[in-house]
């Protein structure tokens, strides 16, 4: 269980506070107008930013000073989720060791999650020859060999068109099933919460709601959810 | 994350042997008496002198460049790329050649000579005051070109459309667009040069000289070499730090943009400057300045053909001295830029560090350090270690400012990336910085091999008769009036300079995606 403990973030002007929980293997969305904090609540929870207050946990072992490559967070950025001078391996081998040096049986792990996403063949090409999709591909690749336990998705197909975004949100699907992974993305559509999302969050007005089954939020959306999706 | 302790430690080292030198001279002043020594008239005019050329040729270079770079900002034709980079091409330019060319140019026996001579005139005289403002003004012209240029292209299009639409025409656009932004960027470009010109060596030392045309460093030179007069030496040493340390300080706060790097390339769509006169000042500008800037280099090229088959065997023995000391300071600058630039990511001071090798002159440094040394060895023996050292710290200020924004760009764009994945130390380096660095790492190592290979300052002061540096071998063939031989040595200081910077530069290109 990944617990957010009563965190408090003040930057600026602006302040969040979140105190939650999210059950292991559940998928979480964040919804929630721009600018509210869902990324910021990303940030805390993969340690690119530390809270003022407050703690976070997983599986009850405490999060909040370690740096964010020892967390066992992977993310997905909105973009620069590969080093463009690397080759497609290489990015992926990195989410096995920041050093590189791969064994035999940690090259053939890279090729699998490659051959996996429906990138055999393309482990010399460097990311800039890939197309978006297959960009976002090989970065499902890295996640896929990191196999850790959270996996944080902060809009990375944001750029994707619509046929292209549904297959990539089940390509997530089915690693979160491999890896076995807790699941939480940030989403300006309410399609994408319910295509993927067990569970969803609504972050507004400076907090964070309880995670609330998907089916039963859109049911009966709460003030929050109803001012941002309008009509 | 970035560990921060090899840029404090290297930033340490930099300090240690920018301010050493400075400590020594300052006990050896003190030593002999501050009271003792008088600062006599003929002190006196070399600071005049000083300040009267700088005057003169930051003003001079300002003012010739404001058309110039006025021309290239709104005029779009063959070459202009060219003509662009050519601009940038006196940074890495040996100061000798460059004398040597403007010598075949504008000296007694140069083209302008002949050229007056058909007419019955008299040939021209170069050596004094205005042959050293020439050779300053033939050096910044460019820089106050591309500084001014980069301030013109400040200007947003849209103001000129704007200008355009209610049709404010020549002068009336000039007024109210460009003459507020001129006031802006010129101080800035006028205290830089003005700073440059204070501590300038080369230029004096081969076109000034005597009792009317000494600056203070050339002075410091001569105490020391003619009179060995060290507490003499160390007095004018301290004078032109305080001298140069106090401009720098003003030109600093007046940040005059960067004009190393690109960016250049943009033509602003222009609707007051179709009428034909100016376009003609336009062209006249151009063509003027393209002149001044290439006839000196074509005639040193080609009376440097002639020269070459009269090239004394020194001449190759220095060659070989000045590409060592070129590829130990370029080692040695970016072993010390590296890790300064690094730590500079998350602590933007450290970079001031670097900066201060703009302050301290050449000569200064050069002072101190035989002033620490001679106690102990023979200075001489380290000549070539003292050239490597003072080069690669001359040369530090520019490869920071060239890596510094790079790295901090890299790790804006993928620290957060390379901190997911855990990339520390050795391996962040190895995989996220160096490869994302590595087009400004070439060229700052282009540049401070240039620099350092044409360099003629501090080996001045060390030198024994029988070893030299290449530029120092043609300052002595000059000076024997061996004028075919030198422009054969200068020419191939030429060439090996701009090759130096052509591979560093072209090896940081290389194959290097997105």
């Amino acid at each position: 269980m990944l617990r957010l403990e009563h965190l408090t973030l003040t930057q600026g002007g602006f302040a969040l506070s979140a105190d939650l929980s999210v059950a292991t293997g559940s998928k979480l969305a964040l919804i929630g107008p721009s600018g509210a904090g869902k990324s910021t609540l990303l940030n805390l929870i993969a340690g690119f930013s530390a809270p003022d207050q407050g703690r976070v946990l997983w599986q009850d072992a405490d999060l909040t000073d370690l740096p964010p490559g020892q967390r066992p967070v992977s993310i997905l950025f909105q973009d620069n989720n590969h080093f463009p001078h690397l080759t497609i391996a290489q990015n992926v081998g990195l989410g096995l060791r920041p050093d590189l040096k791969l064994s035999e049986d940690e090259q053939r792990q890279v090729r699998e999650a490659l051959h996996h996403v429906g990138l055999s063949g393309m482990e010399g090409r460097k990311p800039g020859t890939l197309s978006g999709g297959q960009q976002s591909r090989a970065a499902l690749a890295r996640v896929l060999v990191q196999k850790r336990p959270l996996i944080l998705l902060d809009e990375p197909f944001a750029a994707l068109g619509p046929a292209l975004k549904v297959e990539m949100l089940q390509l997530v699907d089915q690693v979160v099933q491999e890896t076995g992974g807790t699941l939480i993305m940030v989403s300006h559509q309410p399609e994408d919460a319910k295509a993927i999302a067990s569970h969803v969050s609504v972050v507004a007005g400076g907090t964070v709601t309880a995670p609330i089954a998907t089916d039963q939020l859109f049911a009966n959306p709460p003030q929050a959810l109803r001012d941002y999706l309008g009509g | 994350m970035i560990r921060s302790w090899p840029g404090f430690l290297a930033a340490g080292l930099v300090l240690l042997s920018l301010i050493g030198p400075l400590i020594a001279v300052f006990l050896r002043a003190g030593e002999a008496g501050f009271s003792d020594l008088s600062f006599s008239a003929a002190d006196q005019a070399a600071l005049r002198f000083s300040l009267l050329q700088s005057f003169l040729s930051a003003s001079l270079s300002v003012l010739l460049a404001i058309p110039v770079s006025r021309a290239l900002a709104r005029r779009r034709f063959r070459g202009r790329a060219i003509l662009i980079t050519l601009l940038g091409a006196p940074f890495i330019l040996p100061v000798i050649v460059a004398v040597m060319g403007l010598l075949a140019v504008f000296g007694r026996s140069g083209i302008l000579s002949d050229l007056l001579a058909l007419f019955g005139l008299p040939p021209v005289q170069i050596y004094g005051l205005h042959g050293v403002v020439l050779a300053h003004v033939f050096f910044n012209l460019p820089l106050a070109t591309r500084i001014l240029l980069q301030a013109w292209q400040d200007i947003p299009a849209e103001r000129f459309r704007l200008a355009a639409s209610l049709n404010l025409r020549g002068w009336q656009s000039f007024r109210v667009l460009e003459a507020p932004m001129l006031i802006r960027a010129l101080p800035g470009a006028w205290l830089v040069i003005f700073a440059l010109c204070l501590s300038s060596f080369a230029v004096v030392l081969v076109l000034g000289g005597g009792p009317k045309a000494t600056t203070i460093e050339l002075a410091i030179y001569q105490a020391f070499r003619f009179d060995f007069d060290l507490a003499r030496a160390a007095m004018l040493a301290m004078v032109q730090t305080l001298l140069v340390g106090i401009v720098a300080l003003v030109a600093l706060r007046h940040d005059a943009g960067q004009a190393l790097g690109g960016g250049l390339d943009r033509v602003v769509q222009r609707w007051d400057a179709s009428t034909a006169v100016a376009r003609a000042l336009d062209a006249c500008a151009l063509f003027l300045a393209t002149a001044f800037l290439i006839l000196p280099i074509a005639m040193l090229v080609w009376d440097g053909l002639l020269g070459l088959a009269q090239l004394p065997p020194q001449v190759w023995a220095a060659l070989r001295i000045s590409t060592i000391v070129a590829l130990s300071s370029t080692a040695l600058c970016l072993a010390l830029a590296v890790p300064i630039a690094l730590g500079a990511v998350r602590h933007p001071r450290l970079e001031a560090v670097g900066l201060l090798g703009i302050v301290s002159s050449p000569l200064v440094l050069g002072t101190g350090l035989f002033l620490m040394t001679h106690p102990f060895a023979n200075p001489i023996d380290l000549a070539f270690a003292v050239t490597t050292l003072v080069n690669a710290l001359m040369a530090l200020p520019f490869a920071l400012r060239v890596l510094v924004p790079a790295l901090r760009q890299s790790e804006a764009d993928f620290g957060r990336l390379a901190d997911t994945l855990d990339l520390r130390g050795w391996a962040r380096l190895r995989y996220l910085l160096l490869p994302r660095a590595r087009r400004p790492l070439g060229f700052a190592a282009g540049l401070t091999a240039a620099l350092s290979m044409g360099d003629l300052g501090v080996i001045a002061l060390f030198a024994d008769p029988n070893r030299a540096t290449l530029p120092l071998q043609m300052f002595r063939l000059m000076s024997a009036y061996r004028m075919e031989a030198a422009a054969g040595a200068g020419l191939l200081l030429l060439f090996s300079s701009l090759a130096l910077f052509w591979i560093f530069d072209r090896g940081g290109r290389g194959h290097v995606e997105a």
